[in-house]
């Protein structure tokens, strides 16, 4: 791509100030619409770097509980992908800085129309996708496209990969390289540091992208821990289990969810920040 | 000759070739996974490719399902259900006679010599209505694999029986109580599974669905079924039969007796999907190519039941071997070109095509080929006494006792 892109910009600015990424992930509409999107408001405030929007999805085969549970909170609250974009939009009416990556699966996207959804995700103000299911040997189908349209398309790297598969994985990654520290599902086991920077140092030396390190981090200590070994890292499941447990006995939001959620994310972000 | 050559090429020759070398059948199938499965799943094909080409391997195949499973499995001419009908000759592909009590054996057969191949050390399945289940469990502790088996909450308290005999087999057994607790539930419950014990374990699939290379790799082990159906019409009759007859949940006994058929463009093929209380019932029904759209689940892209957002429904069957929400992209595929025929049958045509062929043959059979029953009472009377039309028996209905019996007001 030939201008940056809004992650590009932001990574090489973190770079600069030798500040590792917060990368955080929220299920769009959990519990509801309005809190889901008073998050959202306020995550780049309390010191979220990059935010991932996961489309909630009835069968996240590769989440855990946390993630699945936040899925079908945000499904049976009547999230969609329209309403989805929508939120993105509003967030960049007064947000033109923090980059948006929207996470999920391939079918509500195969639905929707993949260039119909490249198009209109663009036009919300999404900077790139994740999109667990859809491997390079099917780029043909969104990965492609969305490169054309402008939009990073974000790999998943795994202990898996291995030498001869990852050239394959990074070809044509962009934005950044997420590398999942555990073979597992999403709020698994914490991944083991040492082990972890092998990889993220292997990853590293076939490409210019940035490293971000996510599953299985918890605490401000664990991502102090790993951030070390790469450029950053995510932390989805303990923020969507602050919402779960923030809820009243009817499963509404209350005024703890939105509070509880972005106290995690700054005492995440403190940490990373105190070197 | 070249513009000839092209528009040939065109034009589909076989129907019996694929999928490609990416694991289409055209639009369907493909390899939809995480990055996590993806080295696992092109080992596999390896690993698949190379044992079909050992001729050791089918060699052992052949022995386990000739001295093991019990094949061949007889072809019956199902005589009552021919005169009470009063159409075409009804012959019965008797599958349910086989070892563990459907054709699901010859899958796990198959696919058990191919994890031994590979080195893997556990085994791990999901299964709907609990046959599967049980052949996996069978399979295990044949060859001293220890194998956990997911099933659907609400699957574990309806088929009460093949819980017990897995537990008694020795498999581990994890009701899943996500969404309906049922097969699909179960399938997402088996894929985190992998996703998290990669390296050891083995995850045997129990139908002709899922990532690539599965739905060919099913479909080859169960093709036995069809290619037995030719020898023994041609013993029986002198010709190939001319009507083909099977239940569709993901597909795989149905794929297994079409396949060998599918270029004898004479044989008229049915594919019978789970109606439910019907087709116009929302959610009422597992008909996923009568009643549904393409889109993409558990690793492969195929017909499913989905609302407009592209969120998988539950599905409904009496039968919980049919209540998947998706179909093997093979069937998918075969629909879309018209080769096979694909109708649904509601859960009370299925009952009481059950007691029919309970009451005229002696054969109670399970309530997933009891849909396939119910297509035959409806086709046989339509068609010619020199038809020769063949069924798929998959399946004995003592798992369904229960069920039926609640469903007919029966006291056990």
């Amino acid at each position: 791509m030939t201008t940056p892109s809004r992650l590009d910009i932001r990574f090489a600015n973190l770079a600069k100030q030798k500040r590792k990424a917060l990368v955080t992930f929220i299920t769009a509409g959990d519990p509801d619409l309005e809190t889901s999107a008073a998050i959202l408001a306020g995550l780049a405030e309390a010191g979220a770097d990059v935010i991932e929007l996961g489309m909630p999805f009835s069968d996240p085969m590769a989440d855990g509980p946390s993630i699945q549970a936040s899925s079908q909170r945000a499904l049976k609250a009547g999230q969609t992908l329209v309403k989805t974009l929508a939120m993105v939009k509003t967030f960049r009416a007064s947000d033109a800085e923090t980059p948006i990556v929207l996470m999920g699966y391939y079918n509500p996207i195969y639905v929707y129309g993949p260039e119909r959804f490249i198009a209109d995700a663009k036009a919300a103000g999404v900077d790139g996708l994740i999109v667990v299911d859809v491997p390079p040997e099917a780029d043909d189908e969104l990965c492609i496209p969305a490169l054309k349209a402008g939009l990073n398309f974000i790999r998943l790297a795994t202990p898996t990969t291995g030498k001869e598969r990852l050239p394959a994985v990074l070809q044509n990654t962009s934005g950044f390289v997420y590398y999942v520290s555990i073979t597992g599902i999403t709020g698994a086991a914490a991944p083991v540091v040492n082990d972890v920077q092998e990889r993220v140092a292997a990853i590293k030396a076939q490409t210019p992208l940035p490293v971000v390190v996510g599953f299985g981090i918890r605490s401000g200590e664990q991502a102090k821990a790993l951030s070390a070994v790469g450029d950053g890292v995510v932390v989805g499941s303990a923020l969507v289990s602050k919402i779960e447990k923030s809820l009243g006995s009817k499963g509404e939001a209350t005024p703890a969810t939105t509070r509880e959620v972005l106290s995690l994310v700054k005492e995440l972000s403190s940490a990373l920040s105190n070197g | 000759m070249a513009s000839n050559e092209r528009t040939g090429a065109a034009k589909l020759n076989s129907f019996a070739g694929g999928p490609d070398d990416r694991g289409f059948f055209g639009l369907f199938g493909g390899r939809f996974v995480a990055e996590t499965l993806m080295p696992l799943i092109l080992d596999l094909d390896r690993a698949y490719t190379a044992a079909k080409a050992d001729p050791e391997f089918q060699k052992q195949i052949d022995f386990l399902g000739l001295h093991y499973a019990g094949r061949p499995s007889p072809l019956y001419h199902a005589e009552r259900m021919t005169a009470e009908l009063g159409g075409a000759k009804i012959y019965f592909k008797r599958d349910e006679l086989n070892h563990t009590g459907s054709h699901k054996i010859n899958n796990c057969i198959g696919q058990i010599l191919l994890a031994r191949r590979m080195g893997k050390t556990r085994i791990i399945a999901e299964t709907g209505a609990g046959q599967h289940g049980v052949a996996v469990a069978t399979v295990c502790a044949k060859y001293g694999i220890p194998c956990e088996i997911y099933m659907g909450a609400t699957d574990v308290e309806r088929q009460s029986p093949n819980v017990a005999r897995m537990k008694l087999l020795g498999a581990k057994l994890n009701p899943v109580t996500s969404g309906a607790g049922t097969l699909k539930d179960a399938m997402n419950e088996a894929l985190r599974d992998w996703v998290t014990n990669v390296r050891d374990t083995y995850y045997l699939i129990g139908t002709a669905a899922g990532p690539h290379p599965y739905p060919a790799m099913v479909r080859d082990f169960q093709s036995i079924i069809g290619q037995e159906v030719r020898t023994q019409m041609q013993e029986a009759e002198g010709r190939l039969p001319d009507t083909l007859v099977a239940c569709i949940g993901g597909g795989s006994n149905a794929i297994g007796l079409f396949h060998p058929f599918l270029d004898d463009s004479g044989v008229a093929i049915y594919g019978v999907e789970a109606g439910g209380h019907g087709l116009d019932v929302e959610n009422g029904h597992a008909a996923s190519m009568t009643g549904g759209s393409p889109g993409v689940l558990h690793g492969n892209r195929t017909y499913l039941l989905q609302d407009g957002d592209g969120q998988i429904l539950e599905g409904h069957s009496i039968s919980a071997g049919l209540d998947y929400p998706g179909v093997g992209p093979e069937h998918s595929w075969l629909k879309d070109t018209g080769r096979v025929s694909y109708v649904a049958i509601t859960d009370k045509e299925a009952l009481e095509a059950l007691q029919v062929c309970t009451r005229l043959e002696g054969i109670i059979p399970a309530l997933e080929p009891s849909h396939a029953l119910a297509q035959v009472i409806k086709l046989a009377p339509t068609l010619p006494k020199d038809n020769l039309l063949v069924m798929n028996l998959c399946g004995r209905g003592d798992k369904d006792l229960f069920t039926v019996a609640k469903h007919l007001g029966m006291k056990i």
